[in-house]
């Protein structure tokens, strides 16, 4: 009876052992192609660096901003990486509150992929700021009255609140960590006995740890739909034909959803395919992504329906001129190729269960991520270039607007340093949860403890 | 023990010679003021007319007359937010008499260090629709009762003052553009590079009443030449104008006057007469600008054919 057992521990003792030795392997393994990709990316990020000193030499007539288009490129990467950060809120909260386990793999992929993309989101509004050496006057001068206020507010909290949520289940991991790296360089061992706070894996600090994740998981949803609402009303608070529209809120928060887990499942996959997570990230994981993402493409369909067909239909002088350069006009093939390719085919097919394997959903998930952010770029510039005023006593170049090389520098910059992040993270951390994926299996507190 | 001892003495005694240094700056102004009081006693007998802050006139003994420092911006600048006491302000716009001779849009971009593409005023050839003639159209800022600018600030850069005039502190601004969008006019104008002559204006201390010197990364608009109304001057673009187009005046007093004759006339009766307008009334921005319908249009017949 006791070797039985003894004999079980064993047993579980060496699959908890295999389950580590698994999930620290890109932590342990750094091969000369991440090095490259690092090198690669922080190229990036230095020449969108180096332009952005020069914007701020140059002042912002280093963009193809003008007094007619006076949001571009920037604003429409920041509404698109707010949208991106959503998704952490879906997939960690809400899927976990509804009692879906198989996320569980993914919670920390997208958690960590909701902080990078609103750190990249604050970054990329600073450098849109014709003074970003005055940012203080908002803490200071700040009115309550102006949406970009409710804006930071919002995006501070919700950060503050993913933040969390990315850390508080870090802490089992890395208490383990600090046992099984000792090969690791001081600096990094320090960090990790700092970061643990002194965690034992007692009962009742995991019951402190799952009540505090709960409690976290339930405000974050609200916090998730006020980023994302209150960023449309930077919009919607206008007078303007195109953004003057009551249900940018929703419309917004559903084009989030859908950007979002389509970026999970870009990042998961590369992820997987670097690291051999097959058994962790397995083809059920995209199949059920795929029909998340069927699901939230489908609201997102439904919301564009009312957004561009009632207004076409009615045609109303301020409207017509906007909803005429989307439909047919100079901004018509844009917005068909981003419509069609990236929403409407991509439905299609991810209804059919061949098209949400890992491979051709990879292909799917780009051409939405690629789709949204152009359609946040529709959404910003064709209505700033139809004002109600004809546009006279001008240079030709501002009835325009065309990204300079500065501007599409630093957006890709923007992008890059979200890339930079995560693979450092994973680098640092377990990318899958370690102790949750062992909970899930059945595994003992005891022996997560004892290893 | 010892060492806390003389720590405490020597506290002591900075305390003491602290306290007697303050008590001697406190006291010197009293001394000073004395001296003053004895200055008053004597004056000189001469006595100068002056016009006060609050319009009234009044006299002064010439030995209390010192000049001031004009360059107190700081104090200036907040004088500027609340606006002229029992003032609305008001242009009426005779679209009527506009012949695009455009003195107005030269002497607003010469006062405001303006570049030529930059405009707080700018005069559009309009045409409302295939059938009937184009006419031209001064557009200001509208001085918007409900300003729509005003609202989405962040940082009360952008503000309504009380006499109706919307201005932007240009020291302020953070440049996000929010009221550039949110402006349904496009009356808003952004300093996109170093503004113009900035290099000869840079010692100049900033007017926000004429929000000059203009400032890199910042917006800038039409101030309705608040510089100009605080002295009881027309606006330059009103008084620059050849053909009698623009008057301006006060809304309480409901006297509005041409800036080309000089005529000054009742607001009601010349809006009511001339069925005059706002521009896009529907959008419930409520402007402080009006507008007189285009009849028997001045229009040249060249500029006709070579606009669309």
């Amino acid at each position: 009876m006791n070797d039985l057992y003894r004999k079980e521990q064993q047993i579980e003792k060496e699959q908890f052992q295999e389950i580590v030795t698994t999930l620290t392997f890109p932590m342990n393994h750094i091969s000369p192609y991440f090095k490259l990709w690092i090198g690669f990316l922080l190229s990036l990020i230095g020449t969108a660096a180096v332009m952005y000193v020069r914007q701020l030499r140059y002042g912002l007539g280093t963009t193809d901003m003008r007094d007619i288009a006076s949001w571009g490129l920037y604003f429409s990467d920041f509404v698109f990486l707010i949208a991106v950060s959503l998704v952490g809120s879906l997939i960690t909260a809400i899927l976990r509150l509804s009692n879906i386990k198989w996320a569980t793999p993914l919670t920390r992929i997208s958690e960590i992929i909701a902080v990078t993309a609103l750190l990249s989101a604050l970054a990329i509004i600073v450098v849109d700021m014709g003074r970003p050496d005055r940012l203080w006057h908002i803490f200071i001068y700040g009115r309550l009255q102006s949406p970009i206020v409710w804006d930071i507010i919002v995006v501070i909290t919700y950060l503050v609140i993913s933040l969390l949520l990315l850390y508080l289940p870090l802490i089992p991991d890395i208490a383990l960590l600090q046992k099984k790296m000792g090969h690791k360089p001081g600096w990094q061992q320090r960090m990790y006995k700092i970061l643990s706070l002194g965690w034992q894996g007692t009962k009742d600090q995991f019951k402190i740890l799952n009540f505090s994740l709960t409690v976290l998981m339930v405000l974050i949803i609200p916090m998730a739909f006020s980023i994302h609402t209150v960023t449309s009303w930077l919009f919607a608070s206008t007078l303007r034909p195109g953004w003057d529209s009551t249900i940018f809120g929703p419309y917004f928060v559903a084009g989030a959803f859908m950007v979002g887990a389509a970026s999970v499942i870009v990042t998961m996959y590369f992820i997987r395919m670097q690291y051999k997570f097959e058994e962790y990230i397995t083809d059920e994981h995209f199949n059920m992504m795929g029909k998340l993402l069927v699901l939230t493409s489908l609201v997102y369909l439904y919301f564009n329906l009312n957004e561009f067909m009632v207004p076409a239909y009615k045609m109303k002088s301020g409207e017509s001129a906007n909803i005429r350069g989307l439909l047919v006009g100079d901004y018509a093939l844009m917005f068909w190729l981003v419509q069609i390719l990236g929403m409407i085919v991509p439905i299609l097919l991810m209804v059919f269960k061949l098209f949400r394997k890992p491979k051709p959903l990879l292909v799917i998930s780009v051409f939405i991520v690629i789709g949204a952010f152009f359609k946040r770029y529709l959404i910003v510039t064709p209505t700033l270039l139809h004002p109600f005023l004809p546009i006279q006593n001008y240079p030709a170049s501002y009835h325009h607007y065309s990204p300079t090389w500065s501007e599409c520098t630093i957006v890709i910059g923007s992008i890059a340093a979200i890339a930079l992040l995560i693979s450092l993270f994973i680098k640092l951390f377990p990318i899958i949860p370690i102790w949750e994926t062992a909970h899930e299996k059945g595994i003992s507190n005891e022996t997560i403890n004892n290893s | 023990m010892k060492n806390s001892e003389k720590d405490s003495s020597r506290r002591k005694f900075i305390l003491n010679f602290g306290s007697l240094g303050i008590s001697s700056l406190l006291v010197s102004p009293i001394i000073i003021q004395s001296c003053r009081t004895n200055l008053k006693e004597v004056g000189s007998g001469d006595k100068e007319k002056l016009l006060n802050s609050n319009n009234e006139l009044v006299e002064v003994d010439s030995a209390y007359i010192s000049t001031l420092n004009k360059n107190l911006a700081k104090n200036h600048n907040s004088e500027s937010r609340k606006g002229l006491p029992g003032k609305k302000f008001v242009l009426v716009v005779d679209l009527a008499k506009c012949k695009n001779a455009r003195k107005c849009m030269d002497k607003c971009q010469a006062v405001h260090q303006l570049r030529p593409e930059q405009h707080h005023l700018n005069v559009l050839i309009m045409k409302d629709n295939d059938h009937t003639a184009p006419y031209f159209m001064p557009k200001h800022c509208q001085h918007c009762d409900n300003p729509p600018c005003v609202k989405v600030c962040p940082v009360d850069a952008t503000f309504k003052r009380s006499d109706g005039i919307v201005l932007i502190d240009n020291e302020r601004c953070i440049g996000c553009r929010f009221c550039i969008a949110a402006c349904p006019y496009s009356a808003r104008s952004f300093n996109w590079y170093e503004p113009r002559d900035s290099e000869k204006y840079k010692d100049i201390p900033y007017d926000i009443e004429k929000n000059v010197p203009q400032k890199k990364g910042t917006v800038t608009k039409c101030t309705f030449s608040a510089d100009c109304l605080r002295e009881g001057k027309l606006p330059y673009c009103v008084s620059s104008c050849p053909n009698g187009v623009y008057y301006f005046g006060n809304e309480y007093e409901d006297s509005v006057t041409n800036g080309t004759s000089g005529e000054t006339v009742s607001l009601k009766i010349l809006l009511s007469k001339n069925a005059g307008y706002r521009l896009m009334e529907d959008l419930g921005t409520a402007p402080s600008v009006y507008y007189l319908p285009p009849k028997d249009r001045a229009l040249m017949p060249d500029i006709e054919n070579s606009n669309s």
